[in-house]
């Protein structure tokens, strides 16, 4: 029971996660029509930034502060220099940029920090475990993950629903041209919109840094699922993208635990061991699937935003 | 087929693949050889990937994992012992037009990014559970024994005999390509990636044509993966992570996505890009560094990527785009609409 909860939480605590990344995915696409295969590597190289700052400066908090703004700054250059002039453009060219793109940032990573992997360790005030419920103690890591993350996610709508910044947000998304008639300068929205999902990407892998190593490619696995998350969720829905998040987040996390387990009641011990580990993994994509077939446009399609 | 600049340019490199081996005996060259196997079973399954691509439209992002899946058919089959390779391609064939049959039914029913992203996923599920297979090398990969069996004279283990097969099928595959986009078939393909809609509204049941289209293409390039298998005799993951299915769309895009014979040109000017670029940078940086420059050559994908990025952005046609221009500048006629 004591390790259902835990993996419970450990699945909610990863679903954010992907929120933050689907999320930022899923702004660009919405608002800019912009397919960005290169969100991964502001992943990476947020949590890059942490792990060098962190260790520079001796704080944490301060690394991690600095990290954020070096990404914003990273995706705001990113759009300037690059993404811009992929707007209007063929979805294949988006597709076909962005894969240079990380090209670019892996092995730009790997000619600064090496190809051997950082870490970022905790401070000691959170390697601590709190005592969620009696007798039930949980990572006071993961526990500020989740809040900071719902506190993200929070601002996140009340940025994009109850501010001008957001209202602008939301009208470019559904008439670009006449936003620009009305006198906003879209092309600085533009670039702060793509900065925002940028920063959110790499406030996630600066979090998952200390989970994980921090390593070149870090970002591309997590992209794929951020992928099944926007999919799911329906491509430009924010409000999707949470929902596919947690879900997906709770089915991989859980599936992985437990499914081995179910497994060996129906299968031989054998069969099963041999199964597990491959079908494991195919969940959460028999999950995409399941949706598809039952609404191919996702969850929450921007028709009904 | 006209005497075009373009033409010109495509018989003289057919010619020269054709005498390469002849080069490779006289100069004692074995690396031009393994590499430009390499090259041209790439070029196959480039070519496949642009019948979905440059014709149908359908921008698959998953299209190593027939690579993988056509390798793996051969190397689990070698595995248990069986080495005939009229069991092992046949099975190769089969088992991606069942991969291709099931994801493309999945798939086709979304369309644009959706597409891009789904395929992109199932192929990456094609990856991870091939990752967990414990008993076929799971992340290690799977060494290969032995080169496939056929009848007596042919010997896919000497190595200008495999070459020449390679070639023969890349030849066979750009000349079914053609027929296949000249057909009725190919043109209700084509039809369909201009205006769907208006497709199914003269009475094409567009969505199995692209079906069949997508089938035909996964297994031509799960007879490319059988054909790596056969060339690297080791099979592993890594051949269909989804960097390989960039890789694809690249060398496509790189070719020309209007003509059959562009993924081809693609392919040669990708992997011989990349045999050169680190030469490249270790001379352009050694004024500056000396003799550390040669360390730099090793990041060449740092000037790769946006290398890519220009071609998006200012080079959309390709090489085979480039040679039509030359073309029309050299005969001064109008420009040659080539299939």
């Amino acid at each position: 029971m004591t390790l259902f909860i835990e993996q419970v939480l450990n699945g909610f605590q990863f679903g954010l996660l992907l929120f933050l990344l689907a999320a930022g995915l899923t702004l660009v696409f919405g608002i800019m029509d912009l397919v960005n295969l290169a969100h991964g590597s502001l992943y990476m190289v947020g949590a890059y930034f942490a792990a060098t700052f962190a260790a520079l400066t001796g704080s944490f908090i301060l690394g991690v502060l600095i990290a954020l703004f070096l990404t914003l700054l990273v995706g705001m250059a990113v759009e300037v220099i690059a993404m811009r002039r992929l707007y209007g453009r063929d979805h294949l060219d988006h597709v076909l940029g962005t894969f240079g793109l990380i090209l670019f940032f892996d092995e730009g990573v790997r000619l600064i920090w090496g190809p051997a992997g950082l870490s970022l360790p905790l401070p000691s005030w959170l390697l601590v475990s709190v005592p969620i419920l009696p007798g039930i103690t949980y990572s006071g890591y993961r526990l500020a993950l989740i809040t900071v993350t719902l506190a993200v996610a929070l601002g996140l709508y009340f940025l994009v629903m109850r501010t001008r910044i957001g209202m602008l947000i939301r009208a470019g998304a559904s008439n670009r041209e006449m936003v620009g008639a009305l006198g906003v300068n879209i092309k600085l929205l533009y670039t702060l919109v793509f900065g925002l999902g940028a920063a959110l990407a790499g406030l996630a892998g600066l979090m998952q840094a200390p989970i994980l190593t921090v390593q070149i490619g870090m970002g591309e696995n997590i992209l794929i699922l951020a992928f099944v998350v926007t999919v799911i969720g329906g491509i430009g829905s924010i409000r999707g993208a949470f929902i596919g998040a947690l879900f997906v987040g709770m089915v991989d996390t859980l599936g992985r635990s437990y499914f081995p387990d179910i497994l060996r009641m129906l299968l031989s011990q054998n069969a099963a061991s041999t199964a597990a580990p491959a079908l494991s993994s195919m969940l959460i994509y028999l999950l995409m699937a399941v949706v598809l077939v039952v609404k191919p446009e996702g969850l929450f399609s921007p028709g009904h935003r | 087929m006209s005497l075009s600049f373009r033409n010109i340019v495509l018989s003289i490199l057919f010619i020269a693949l054709a005498l390469l081996p002849v080069y490779a005996k006289l100069a004692g060259d074995g690396f031009a050889l393994t590499l430009f196997t390499r090259i041209i079973i790439l070029a196959l399954a480039a070519v496949s990937l642009n019948l979905i691509l440059g014709f149908g439209g359908m921008m698959s992002f998953g299209h190593a994992a027939y690579l993988g899946i056509g390798g793996y058919a051969v190397g689990m089959l070698a595995h248990e012992g069986i080495f005939n390779g009229f069991i092992q391609w046949p099975v190769a064939l089969l088992a991606s037009a069942v991969f291709a049959l099931v994801i493309g039914a999945l798939s086709l029913r979304t369309r644009g990014v959706y597409f891009i992203m789904i395929t992109l996923a199932f192929a990456q599920m094609a990856y991870y559970v091939v990752s967990g297979i414990a008993r076929y090398g799971g992340d290690d990969g799977l060494t290969i024994y032995d080169r496939s069996h056929f009848f007596t004279p042919l010997n896919l283990s000497d190595k200008v005999q495999f070459y020449y097969l390679c070639l023969a099928l890349l030849g066979g595959t750009v000349y079914l390509t053609w027929r296949i986009v000249n057909s009725r078939f190919g043109l209700v393909i084509q039809g369909s990636r201009s205006n769907d809609m208006r497709m199914r509204a003269i009475g094409f049941p567009t969505y199995r044509y692209k079906l069949a289209c997508f089938v035909i293409a996964g297994m031509l390039c799960g007879l490319a993966g059988a054909l790596l298998a056969n060339h690297n005799e080791f099979i592993s993951p890594a051949t269909m992570y989804w960097t390989r299915s960039g890789d694809l769309i690249v060398m496509v895009v790189l070719g020309g996505m209007g003509s059959v014979a562009g993924p081809v040109l693609g392919a040669l000017a990708l992997l011989l890009l990349e045999e050169a670029l680190p030469t490249v940078i270790a001379a352009a940086l050694y004024p500056f560094l000396g003799v550390n420059a040669s360390v730099y050559g090793e990041y060449w994908q740092i000037v790769l990527g946006p290398l890519l990025l220009l071609i998006v952005l200012f080079a959309r046609g390709g090489v085979d785009g480039l040679l039509q221009d030359l073309s029309v500048r050299f005969t001064r006629k109008p420009r040659v609409l080539s299939s």
